[in-house]
């Protein structure tokens, strides 16, 4: 329970926080008038908040370090959270997938256009998800510019159609080819680099692109962005603004089952075990014959090819872009997504994305602190669970007995 | 008997630190070669310069695969090195700790697969049925090393010695025709070494391949080796058959201080 | 050549605020071998902290030079908590956690103190008063070089001269370089890591206000904001030098002021901001140990 001791020292831990935010927290100056506002109610908050806070901290790290020790003991910790018992029963899991994919059918035809709007974005971050997954979750390569491929998709759609008059569906594969030939370009340098710089470099190029974007007016009309994107059409039928909404949500229902699908696929297999062979240990890959920049390459613009594609849907749905949308902490949000979910797990991140995408948009008091909570969370899973909420079961290659078919193809 | 690898005049410089000076040695088909001295000598460093992990400053390297035309593998990278069938073990065990075993030998028929993103996605059968047989070779592979019993295990679950083993596995699972192997024996007991001796002559006969292996256990090295070679600060010593270097005074005085009569 | 003169000091100016702060990333790397994304935010309170207290001070009536004085100094201790705090929280139950996890631990700290202080105090630019006094013996030369230009460069070298004998000559000074060299090996001979590393934290944050208090004197304005671009600036400047070397931060740092100078002054400033990413690539890309630093080859 809690004793004496414990409560001292979060007491201290209380003191301090209160002189630590008290300029910043108390203290609010309007320089302009000359005048000054002190807060002392927030001093309050936080000598409480710290003081509460740090009885949970030091409980979720006992609990993290009895789960080390457990582990070391022998203990098979893969902790059977809630997920995976219902992810390893069939019997329980497939009723419950029916009932999201019946949910998931009616939810345009339930909801307003307002509520189908949002769930399309939630949708549209699940894929930024899954492609920064395959980068990030499956071949360990921290990249901070993944918004610069988005924006490449989105700009692409938008000029094409604004100069030439191309068509979304037309556009779809061309935003993704060019997101991808980006990927490419900034990945053949780069990728002989470090983790982290890798991760300052790709900050960096998602800067360029966004600051080219804004500054060079000719080509991408500047901070003003570009209007009236056309919505996609569909066998040459003129939607209504709801049928559009609907058609849309429908749409990047397919495309993110067909993500899930390729990522599924990807990650058992030849080239997908060779990523997490490389996250595993660089030195030891090379040494066993994988050709280390290639693989990352593919990895890399595979990401890319993704974020392109969804670039393209982004500007048909909000049929107005502006560079503004393209900031770093954007790239920073979907790398959150990817965390909280958990590095690698397809389901994780699907599950991730609705939570921070849908979370702040229907509680709308806790919005205003959506970037500072988003923050707080990646240092929180990082610190006790670095698995993620559902921490990838990676399905393992089981030997299940020889077949016979084979008896020795000579090595 | 053939030669299948020649190593030239092999320099080595970090700096102004020489850690290879003009280092010749060969190897035959179906030979096990020992490379020895004392710590720091250098033996590593030549391995990892062979294996395209660090450019030589100097030197020529040469392999003549069975069956194939000789070719030079300077400048090659470390993956090239393996596909050309030179596969390696590393001495502070560079297992991939978080896959199983099973797929830690997998990963070393990579370099002999061919299957792309296309593959993957489309699952087609020439995917499926590559696959297939991945998972068989590689489980044949574990059974002569005897690992099979450990096979959906995780790699970092696995005993020392069997760590060990393992990477054997996983780089003769490339199909090497020349096994370089980096002090196989560290850290195992006498029982373990015993066996390991086995297992190295039984994948020479089997296998066919030839094997250069570092290692401070004399009583393997002697043992096992048809020749061996010493080295000392970067320089060869000496070159011969057990007998003769364990007679030589200069290996002797190299290693004075260590235990050198097995 | 006035021009060029002008925009020579202009580089050395914005050289030395890069170097304040370029000094805590290269000192932290050097010892834990992390990018402290955290580090451009500890100068953007530094900066806050000073406005704030230099504004209840100027209520009061003091002059202006000990409102300086004053507000520096608790700029400093303030950041310098703020240092020591982040790395006991966000880096130090990641100590033997793999390198992308402690990344993403800092990113996730930067993004969190940037969003305090703008939640905390505001998104808008604030006016910061200079509290630098004008310098009679400057005034011939006021239109190419300032005497707060003048204070910046000055007190940048007496910090670099303090540093180079805290790292050189103390007992601690010696700790910190076993610590980069070996942290294993330092702990055995009885150093106390986790001590060296919160030194470390405290003195990089301690340099980082004051490069914020005179930059944000020089300029005249400081918003939430700052903290991002400086300290991918310094963090450039660092990588530049060659990361995890002291002098090679203060070499780099002066590199990228001049070649901003320059680049500004001669080709277009629209594009001020790409010029330092675009040399961070092409550093990175053909000289990735930096000017100073040493390649360093993974043992296998």
């Amino acid at each position: 329970m809690i004793t004496l001791p414990e409560i001292k020292k979060s007491f201290f831990v209380s003191l301090w926080f209160m002189f630590l935010t008290f300029p910043i927290m108390v203290v609010r100056v309007n320089p302009i008038e000359k005048a000054v506002e002190w807060r002392w109610k927030n001093l309050l908050l936080v000598g409480v908040g710290s003081f509460l806070l740090s009885f949970v901290w030091r409980y979720l790290f006992k609990r993290k370090e009895a789960g080390k020790k457990k582990e070391e003991a022998g203990y098979d910790s893969g902790a059977k959270s809630f997920f995976h018992i219902i992810l390893a029963e069939p019997k329980i899991y497939k009723p419950f997938l029916i009932g999201i994919a019946f949910f998931a059918l009616a939810f345009p035809f339930i909801f307003s256009i307002y509520q189908t709007n949002i769930m399309t974005t939630a949708l549209i971050y699940v894929m930024l998800g899954l492609g920064l997954n395959i980068v990030v979750g499956l071949a360990g390569l921290l990249d901070l510019g993944y918004v610069a491929f988005y924006a490449v998709g989105a700009y692409s759609y938008a000029l094409l159609n604004y100069h030439f008059g191309l068509s979304f569906w037309l556009a779809l594969p061309i935003g993704a080819a060019l997101g991808a030939f980006f990927g490419i370009l900034l990945g053949f340098p780069v990728l002989r680099l470090r983790g982290d710089y890798l991760a300052i470099v790709t900050l960096g190029f998602g800067e360029i692109i966004r600051i080219i974007l804004e500054n060079w007016n000719e080509f991408s009309f500047g901070p003003s962005g570009i209007a009236n994107i056309p919505r996609p059409g569909f066998l040459g039928i003129e939607f209504s603004l709801q049928g559009a909404t609907t058609f849309m949500y429908f749409l990047m229902i397919v495309l993110t089952l067909f993500t899930v699908f390729v990522v599924n696929r990807l990650q058992n297999s030849r080239i997908g075990r060779a990523w997490i062979a490389l996250r595993e240990d660089e030195i030891a890959c090379q040494a066993m014959g994988i050709d280390k920049t290639k693989t990352k390459l593919t990895a890399f613009a595979l990401g890319a090819t993704w974020a392109g594609m969804v670039g393209v849907v982004f500007a048909a749905k909000t049929t107005f872009i502006n560079p503004a949308s393209f900031t770093v902490w954007e790239s920073i949000i979907i790398l959150c997504i990817v965390v909280l979910g958990g590095m690698g797990s397809v389901i994780g991140v699907v599950f991730g994305a609705l939570i921070l995408i849908l979370l702040p948009e229907y509680l709308r008091a806790f919005s205003e602190y959506r970037m500072l909570i988003f923050g707080a969370v990646l240092i929180i899973m990082m610190v006790f669970r670095p698995g993620g909420v559902i921490s990838s079961v990676r399905r393992t290659y089981r030997f299940e007995g020889l077949t016979g078919k084979r008896d020795k193809t000579g090595i | 008997m053939k030669t299948i690898l020649e190593v030239k005049n092999l320099t080595m410089n970090f700096g102004g630190l020489c850690a290879l000076d003009r280092i010749d040695l060969d190897i035959s088909e179906r030979e096990i070669v020992a490379l020895i001295g004392p710590n720091g000598a250098g033996k590593t460093t030549f391995f990892n310069c062979i294996t395209g992990i660090f450019p030589p400053t100097e030197g020529e390297m040469f392999i003549s695969p069975p069956g194939k035309q000789r070719k030079s593998i300077k400048g090659l990278k470390p993956n090239q090195v393996t596909e050309n069938g030179l596969a390696r073990t590393f001495q502070n065990i560079r297992l991939f700790q978080n896959m199983t075993v099973l797929e830690n030998v997998m990963i070393g028929r990579h370099c002999r697969m061919s299957s792309g993103i296309a593959g993957a996605v489309l699952r087609n059968r020439a995917t499926v049925e590559e696959e297939e047989a991945v998972v068989e070779e590689s489980y044949i592979i574990l059974q002569k090393i005897g690992l099979s019993e450990y096979v959906n295990e995780f790699a970092k679950n696995l005993p020392y010695g069997a760590q060990r083993r393992l990477e054997i596995a996983r780089a003769l699972a490339t199909e090497p025709f020349l096994l370089l192997l980096d002090e196989p024996a560290a850290g195992m007991n006498l029982r373990e070494t015993k066996e390991l001796d086995e297992l190295i002559v039984r994948i020479r006969d089997s296998e066919g391949v030839s094997i250069l292996l570092i290692e401070h256990d004399m009583k393997l090295v002697m043992s096992l080796s048809d020749r061996i070679f010493v080295v000392d600060y970067g320089k060869k010593i000496a070159q011969g058959k057990p007998e003769e270097i364990q007679k030589n005074p200069v290996v002797i005085k190299a290693y004075l201080g260590e235990d050198f009569d097995a | 050549m006035e021009y060029f003169v002008e925009l020579f000091l202009g580089g050395l100016t914005r050289g030395s605020i890069y170097a304040l702060i370029a000094l805590g990333y290269t000192m932290v790397y050097g010892i834990i071998q992390l990018i402290n994304f955290a580090h451009g935010e500890i100068y953007m309170i530094g900066a806050f902290t000073a406005l704030i207290i230099s504004s209840v001070l100027s209520l009061l009536g003091l002059n202006t030079i000990a409102i300086f004085v004053i507000a520096s100094f608790v700029a400093v201790i303030y950041s310098s908590a703020y240092g020591f705090t982040v790395e006991k929280i966000a880096y130090k139950p990641l100590r033997h956690a793999p390198r992308l996890s402690a990344l993403i631990s800092a990113i996730g700290m930067s993004m969190f103190l940037y969003n305090y202080v703008l939640l905390a105090q505001t998104s808008d630019f604030l006016p910061f008063p200079n509290n630098i006094p004008e310098f009679k013996f400057m005034e011939p030369y006021s239109h190419i070089f300032s005497s707060t230009e003048l204070v910046i460069l000055t007190t940048t070298t007496v910090v670099m001269i303090l540093l180079g004998l805290l790292i050189k000559c103390t007992r601690i000074g010696k700790a910190m370089r076993a610590t980069a060299q070996d942290r294993d090996m330092a702990m055995l001979v009885g150093i106390d890591v986790n001590r060296v590393i919160s030194v470390t934290f405290v003195v990089g944050s301690a340099t980082a206000a004051l490069g914020g208090v005179l930059i944000a004197s020089h300029i005249g304005q400081i918003n939430y904001f700052i903290g991002f671009i400086a300290g991918i600036k310094a963090f450039v400047a660092a990588v530049l030098g060659g990361i995890g070397s002291v002098p090679g931060a203060v070499l780099g740092s002066f590199v990228l002021g001049w070649t901003e100078s320059f680049a500004t002054g001669y080709v277009s400033s629209d594009y001020e901001d790409v010029f330092a990413f675009i040399f961070l690539v092409l550093i990175l890309i053909f000289r990735p140990a930096g000017i100073l630093g040493r390649s360093t080859a993974e043992k296998v």
